[in-house]
């Protein structure tokens, strides 16, 4: 999030500004308000909404708890969040069954929200759960959006009904429904075409699809990059269809996704699924707290957590904590766990998560995402034997090293004395460790990182 | 029809949107005080034009007002069309010559209608005699290729493409020897949406930008970055990471005839400084039309 500083960072400067002040004025308030304001639309949060929370923060924060307190602008932010996930999540977002024992799903939004991508993870969802799902495309107007969900289908094994030669939509949804019933399925997924809620013809084919299909959960799918027009798009699908629900994509990326807060004040209706990636097994449930903490760009610790153990092999990192502690700790470990932090992505994204790390913290020209770069390069031109004993390493096979790896000689030598300073580290943790309770970690986890 | 005509058309609902909300700010008097003011700003940040931007115009407003002391509807009106229009900057065209060989990149994050755009364009430029060809170099989205091939029997074009999950760099490849080989004029290039801020495939597009300058030295090169009008202040950080990693020469913002108040387009300018090309107005062939600076920022405005 190069632009944007998170909004704590900028509260935090507002107090500081007032340190050496005996208690908050109603001035200090109203900067603080402004800069929340700015930050909220910065998220694109609707103005209506945002105009409305921040009088209702202001009013909260002129009570004792603020203006007594010694961090004020931390109680600040302690309100505004509470507020933002008291709005987002009022009610449960579970997906409906219908008691029929026959669940109808339909998808809706605009063109390139990424319904049908959205169609297909949520059916590996319910197939995983137990149901017997069916896919069906009753998109007739985007070239091969048909086919698409069939590849997708295929690839989660979920059976797929399309009809790319027929024009109305409404006859390929009678079918795909008799379809599913006679295939025993308990689910069908209408993956249906974008379109503008301006576009009247657009929306009477919906319910005309709808009357056909009769379906047991409208879900309108966003994405989480909308700007401003997210309350009018969900309004209007609102009024004209009945929605039951939203499902947002793309939150793997860095939009601050201010229109999930937006639609769900305006609507009332629950966000119910996020979709966090490209792959098919990419959706989870929505977590308020954690939607509020990212509109706030106040650091996602609960995320970072997660990628963590996501991409970090736990066999292998147990086996290098096991060879630590008898002190066999090699250069090839040194080289598995860089790739190990490589995995979780950029150096720079990792930090951004962290709270108290915006843009505005963060030494940006001096993250160097390329620094492990050379290191593991240096190891991967040594010999097996090297990369076990070091310590054979003489002035002849430095240099050959250091040729071939790109790098020079005192590179090699500066990997080198890293190595042992952090194998001698490594020696006086085990000594810990042993003196105290077997098996614990050495205070770091047990992921084994020795930086 | 002029291109302001379309223009207005097309952004129908911003114009009625920021100039009605502007006729209503100025209606009680002829003069703008403080409160109209900041109701001006808001008005602003609803149109996605973004709060940065939106503060920039409302201080050049206001420098302008305690400067002449003139606060009246046609001084505000004025200075904030002469605003937009500085952040906007002059036309730009695409300027490609027959004859030789021209590749257009087409990229951006998912979801904000490259295909349909390489669609339009080919179909666009073979209507100016342009012997047109493209690439599918969108191998990870299931059934992207599919959508490309349709366009490319709509206006009769040859498409290279390899399977589902190949390489996108050598479609690229290929793509430009079979431009070259054929002799085409303008060789287009699909590419997979990708969010800007996954390394490895913004890795992966840097290197088809290489590849294109390695194999056609001789082609001019156009990067476009298309850009979804409904996107909301997003739409900058997509601008800024995607110049830094595949050169982007200039911005197509699709979607502007619909939901959209399209002010994403000034955020976009102000931050950027990348010339805006082109517009996308709607899903028919030749709904592709020209950014033009001064109708656009007229269709926003109400008439002085």
């Amino acid at each position: 999030m190069p632009i944007f500083d998170g909004l704590a960072n900028k509260l935090t400067d507002i107090t500081a500004r007032m340190r050496g002040k005996s208690r908050v004025t109603e001035q200090d308030i109203k900067d603080m308000m402004r800069e929340i304001r700015l930050a909220l639309l910065e998220a694109d949060v609707h103005y209506q909404v945002v105009k409305d929370l921040v009088s209702e923060i202001s009013d909260k924060s002129k009570g004792a708890a603020v203006m007594e307190s010694l961090t004020p602008g931390q109680q600040v932010v302690k309100i505004v969040h509470e507020s933002l996930v008291d709005i987002l999540g009022q009610t449960s977002g579970k997906i409906a069954v219908s008691p029929s024992g026959f669940t109808v799903l339909m998808l809706y939004g605009l063109q390139g929200a990424g319904k049908t991508t959205t169609a297909a993870k949520l059916a590996l969802m319910l197939k995983k759960s137990g149901k017997k799902p069916m896919l069906t495309s009753v998109d007739v107007h985007r070239p091969a959006a048909a086919k698409q969900l069939e590849v997708l289908a295929k690839q989660i094994g979920v059976d797929c009904y399309i009809k790319p030669e027929e024009k109305s939509a409404s006859v390929i949804a009678a079918q795909a429904i008799e379809r599913a019933r006679y295939m025993l399925c308990d689910t069908l997924i209408v993956d249906t075409a974008g379109r503008m809620t301006i576009d009247n013809e657009m929306m009477e084919e919906l319910k005309l699809i709808g009357q056909t299909v009769k379906p047991t959960e409208k879900l309108l799918v966003v994405d989480a990059m909308i700007g401003q027009e997210a309350v009018n798009v969900a309004l209007a699908f609102d009024k004209e269809i009945g929605l039951d629900g939203f499902i947002m994509t793309k939150l793997d990326g860095d939009a601050r996704g201010g229109a999930a807060l937006s639609i769900r004040r305006m609507t009332g209706k629950p966000i119910k699924l996020i979709c966090v990636g490209e792959k098919v097994d990419d959706i989870e449930t929505f977590y308020p707290d954690r939607m509020a903490s990212r509109i706030l760009g106040m650091g996602d610790v609960l995320s970072l957590i997660e990628k963590a153990s996501q991409n970090i092999d736990e066999k292998k990192a147990q086996d290098a904590y096991e060879r630590l502690k008898k002190n066999q700790f090699t250069l090839e470990d040194m080289l598995e766990q860089m790739e190990q932090v490589k995995k979780m992505g950029s150096i720079k994204d990792i930090l951004g998560m962290l709270p108290g790390m915006g843009a505005k913290n963060l030494p940006v020209d001096e993250v160097d995402d390329n620094a492990m770069e050379k290191p593991a390069a240096i190891i991967r031109s040594m010999t097996v034997k090297e990369r076990r004993n070091p310590s054979i390493l003489n002035a002849s096979r430095r240099r050959r090293i250091a040729s071939g790896s790109g790098t020079t000689v005192q590179d090699v030598n500066r990997l080198i004395k890293q190595f042992e300073e952090t194998q001698k580290m490594m020696k006086k943790f085990s000594g810990l460790s042993k003196g105290r309770k077997k098996g614990r970690g050495f205070g770091m986890g047990n992921n084994g990182f020795p930086f | 029809m002029g291109f302001l005509d379309v223009f207005k058309k097309g952004l129908k609902k911003t114009r009625d949107f920021v100039s009605d909300g502007f006729n209503k700010i100025a209606a009680n008097m002829g003069v703008f005080d403080e409160d109209m003011l900041d109701e001006l700003e808001m008005l602003l940040v609803q149109a996605d034009i973004g709060a940065r931007s939106a503060t920039w115009l409302m201080d050049k407003i206001r420098t302008h007002i305690k400067k002449t002391g003139d606060a009246s509807r046609e001084a505000v009106l004025n200075q904030l069309r002469v605003g937009m229009l500085e952040i906007v900057g002059k036309p730009g065209r695409l300027d490609f010559q027959k004859g030789s060989l021209n590749i257009i990149l087409l990229v951006g994050v998912n979801g904000t209608g490259k295909t349909t755009t390489a669609g339009k364009l080919c179909s666009r430029y073979q209507k100016e005699g342009f012997r047109t060809i493209m690439g599918a170099a969108d191998t990870f989205r299931a059934a992207a290729i599919d959508q490309l091939k349709v366009w490319g029997e709509r206006t009769s074009t040859p498409v290279i493409s390899h399977d589902e999950g190949s390489d996108p760099a050598a479609v690229v490849y290929d793509s430009i020897k079979a431009a070259q080989a054929r002799k085409a004029d303008l060789l287009i290039l699909d590419t997979a949406g990708r969010l800007h801020n996954k390394q490895n495939l913004m890795a992966e597009l840097a290197k088809i930008r290489r590849i294109i300058d390695r194999e056609a030295p001789e082609a001019k090169v156009e990067t476009l970055l298309v850009i979804d009008a409904t996107t909301g202040q997003n739409a900058v950080v997509q601008a800024q990471v995607f110049s830094e990693v595949a050169q982007v020469s200039g911005l197509i913002i699709t979607k502007m005839d619909g939901n959209a108040k399209g002010g994403v387009a000034i955020a976009v300018s102000q931050e950027t400084h990348t010339p805006l090309y082109l517009a996308g107005l709607g899903e028919g062939v030749d709904d592709l039309i020209d950014f033009d600076p001064d109708s656009f920022v007229a269709s926003l405005l109400p008439e002085a």
